[in-house]
C-alpha cells in the first residue's frame, strides 16, 4: 500500500503531472483516459444492477464499495471505457480513505487537467454526480462509524 | 453532377477547426449546415423589414407578408400539394404530428381504436400517438421491421383491421437510412378507411415528394434538416382533413370573430396558425427551398447515394470487426454501425478529437434499439457537402482507433 503514503493533494498533483505530458492534445488525452479504463478491474456481473447505477450519468456507470478497517473501499465499472477511465481516476484519489478524508476531499485535478472541454458539458455533469456519490457514500459510513 | 466544390463554397461553417482539424460533418440527420443565403435572409428580414404579417396596413408589414407567403407557395410547389391552403407552418416535424394527434387523432379515436406505427419511428412519431390513445382508451401498436432493417410487409397487413383509424410511418429512417414504402403502406391503409401520416424528416431533403401522387393524409417535416432555419416546419393536410379538424392552438390570428358567446375559426391555413408566426425563418425557409431547388434535388440524391455506397463498401472492407445496421435496399445517407468492445459514445468523442462529427447514442429510437438489443449505434450521414476525401478520413480515423482499443 505505498500509494497509500500519499495524501490526496498529492495524488492529484500527481495526475496533473502525468495529464500535462500530454501537452494538452485531444486526441491523445482521450485515448489516455480510454487506456485508464481498460486497466480498471471490472466488476462481478452481479453487481451490475440498478441500485448500484450512477444516477446522472449519460452512460452506465456501477458503483460498489465496502468499509474495511475504518476505510472505504470503491469499485467501478461503466458500459464506455472513457467514463471507465474518468471514475478510475476518482478512484485513484479517494479509494482506501476514511470517510472523513473523502467528505473534505478538494478535488481540483479535474479542472486542473482542462477536461471539461475535452469530455464536454453532459460527461462532465456526470463526473459530477461520481463524486457525489462517492461522498453520498463516504457520508453514509461516516454516520455507521 | 454537383460541382461539390462549388457548392461548398456556400457553406462558411465548412472551412472552420474543429479541435484544430477541418471540420468533417457528418451528422447531417440531426441538422444539416446553412449557406450564407439563408442566414442572409434572417439578417435582411431583421435589418430591413421586420414587421408583423397579415395585419399591417404600412409598406415593411406588406414586404413581409408578401415574403412569409412565397414560403407557403415555394412549399406547396415543393411537395406538390393540390393548394396552398394545405400547407400549415409550424416549428418542427414534432409539432406536425402533435397538431395531428391532438386533432385529428382526438376527432376520430374511440376506445379500443388502434394507431400503427413503425417500429423504426423517431419517438417524436410514437409519444404524440401514445398520449392522445391513452387519453382514449385506444393502443398504438408497432409493425416489425426485418433484421436488414425493412418494414414486414406481411405483418403490416396483418395488423390492419377496422379498429385501425391511423397509420403513422416514417419515409425514411433517421437511425437506419431505410427509404419505407410509403405508397404501398398508404394504399393498403386506405383499402380499410384509415388515414395516414408520413414523417418526412429525413425525407424531404434527399428523396422527391409528391403528395397528391403518394396520396397521404398527412406529410410533415422540418427545416433544419433542408438547409434551413432550427425551429421551423410544416404540416401539409387534405384540405377536406384539415378543415374537419378542430384548432390545435388558440389565440389571434386562427381566429374569425371572438365574442364571450362563442367564437369562430378562420380559414385554412390560419386557423391553425396562432399567434405571430415565426416570419424570419419563414422566410429563409423559402431560401432554403430555393436553395435545394437551384442545386437540385436528384443531383443532391445522386452525390448522397455515391458517398452512402462508397462508404459503406469501405467500412466493410477496412473495419471487418464492424457491424451495419440498416441493410435495406433503398436507403438515404445514412450509415449505422456498432464496433465489437468499443462503445458509440467513445468512438464519437475520438471521431471529434480529429474534426469529425458523428452522431452515437440510440437516435431517438428505443423501441428500435431494443429490436435488434442495442444501446446504441455510431451513425454517419451524409449532405450534398460532403466529399469522398472526407469519406476517407473518417475511415481512417476508425481504423486506428480500432487499432488502439478494438
Amino acid at each position: 500500500m505505498a500509494v497509500m503514503t500519499k495524501n490526496i493533494e498529492e495524488i492529484q498533483n500527481e495526475i496533473i503531472d502525468e495529464f500535462d505530458l500530454l501537452d494538452g492534445d485531444r486526441e491523445s488525452t482521450i485515448f489516455y483516459i480510454m487506456e485508464l479504463g481498460q486497466d480498471l478491474p471490472a466488476i462481478d456481473e452481479s453487481d451490475k444492477v440498478d441500485e448500484n447505477i450512477i444516477k446522472g450519468c449519460q452512460s452506465k456507470v456501477w458503483l460498489t464499495t465496502d468499509f474495511v478497517d475504518g476505510h472505504v473501499i470503491f469499485n467501478a465499472d461503466s458500459n464506455t471505457d472513457i467514463t471507465k477511465g474518468l471514475i478510475s481516476l476518482l478512484i485513484r484519489v479517494l479509494n482506501n480513505r476514511t470517510p472523513q478524508e473523502i467528505i473534505n476531499a478538494d478535488l481540483f485535478f479535474f479542472d486542473k487537467i482542462g477536461m471539461n472541454g475535452v469530455i464536454g458539458s453532459q460527461r462532465s455533469n456526470g463526473f459530477a454526480s461520481m463524486i457525489k456519490q462517492m461522498k453520498f457514500y463516504a457520508l453514509a459510513y461516516s454516520a455507521k462509524s | 453532377m454537383i460541382d461539390v466544390e462549388q457548392l461548398r463554397k456556400e457553406f462558411p461553417i465548412l472551412s472552420t477547426e474543429v479541435n484544430g482539424h477541418a471540420l468533417i460533418y457528418f451528422d447531417n440527420a440531426a441538422t444539416n449546415q446553412k449557406p450564407k443565403v439563408v442566414v442572409d435572409a434572417l439578417q435582411e428580414y431583421y435589418d430591413g423589414y421586420n414587421s408583423n404579417v397579415h395585419r399591417g396596413a404600412h409598406t415593411l408589414a406588406d414586404k413581409a407578408t408578401k415574403a412569409f407567403e412565397e414560403t407557403r407557395t415555394l412549399l406547396q410547389e415543393f411537395i406538390n400539394a393540390g393548394k396552398s391552403e394545405e400547407v400549415i407552418l409550424t416549428k418542427g416535424t414534432t409539432e406536425g404530428i402533435n397538431l395531428v394527434a391532438q386533432t385529428y387523432g382526438r376527432m376520430v379515436l374511440n376506445e379500443g381504436d388502434i394507431v400503427l406505427v413503425s417500429t423504426m419511428e423517431h419517438h417524436s412519431n410514437i409519444v404524440p400517438w401514445q398520449l392522445i390513445a391513452k387519453e382514449k382508451g385506444a393502443s398504438v401498436l408497432p409493425i416489425p421491421v426485418s433484421e436488414e432493417g425493412e418494414i414486414i410487409f406481411e405483418e403490416y397487413e396483418k395488423l390492419l383491421s377496422e379498429k385501425v383509424k391511423i397509420v403513422a410511418v416514417n419515409h425514411a429512417s433517421n437511425a437506419l437510412g431505410t427509404i419505407n414504402p410509403v405508397e404501398d403502406i398508404i394504399q393498403k391503409a386506405h383499402a380499410i378507411g384509415a388515414k395516414v401520416l408520413i414523417d418526412g424528416a429525413q425525407s424531404a431533403a434527399h428523396l422527391t415528394v409528391d403528395v397528391q401522387a403518394m396520396d397521404c393524409d398527412f406529410f410533415v417535416t422540418s427545416a433544419h434538416k433542408m438547409f434551413g432555419p432550427t425551429g421551423m416546419g410544416f404540416l401539409y393536410g387534405k384540405e377536406e382533413l384539415l378543415n374537419a379538424m378542430p384548432p390545435f392552438l388558440g389565440g389571434g390570428e386562427m381566429i374569425k370573430e371572438v365574442s364571450f358567446d362563442g367564437t369562430t375559426f378562420n380559414e385554412l391555413p390560419y386557423k391553425f396558425e396562432a399567434g405571430t408566426p415565426n416570419i424570419a425563418d419563414t422566410i429563409a425557409f423559402g431560401v432554403a427551398v430555393q436553395f435545394i431547388n437551384k442545386w437540385g434535388k436528384e443531383n443532391i440524391a445522386a452525390h448522397e447515394k455515391a458517398l452512402l455506397d462508397y462508404a459503406t463498401e469501405k467500412l466493410k472492407k477496412e473495419v471487418p470487426t464492424a457491424k451495419i445496421y440498416g441493410e435495406a435496399q433503398n436507403k438515404v445517407s445514412v450509415l449505422s454501425f456498432v464496433i465489437e468492445n468499443i462503445h458509440n459514445y467513445d468512438i464519437g468523442m475520438m471521431l471529434d478529437a480529429r474534426g469529425i462529427a458523428v452522431r452515437t447514442g440510440h437516435h431517438c429510437t428505443q423501441p428500435l434499439m431494443a429490436r435488434y438489443g442495442l444501446e446504441g449505434t455510431v451513425r454517419a450521414s451524409f449532405s450534398a457537402y460532403n466529399t469522398f476525401e472526407e469519406v476517407d478520413k473518417f475511415i481512417e480515423g476508425l481504423v486506428r482507433i480500432v487499432k488502439m482499443f478494438g
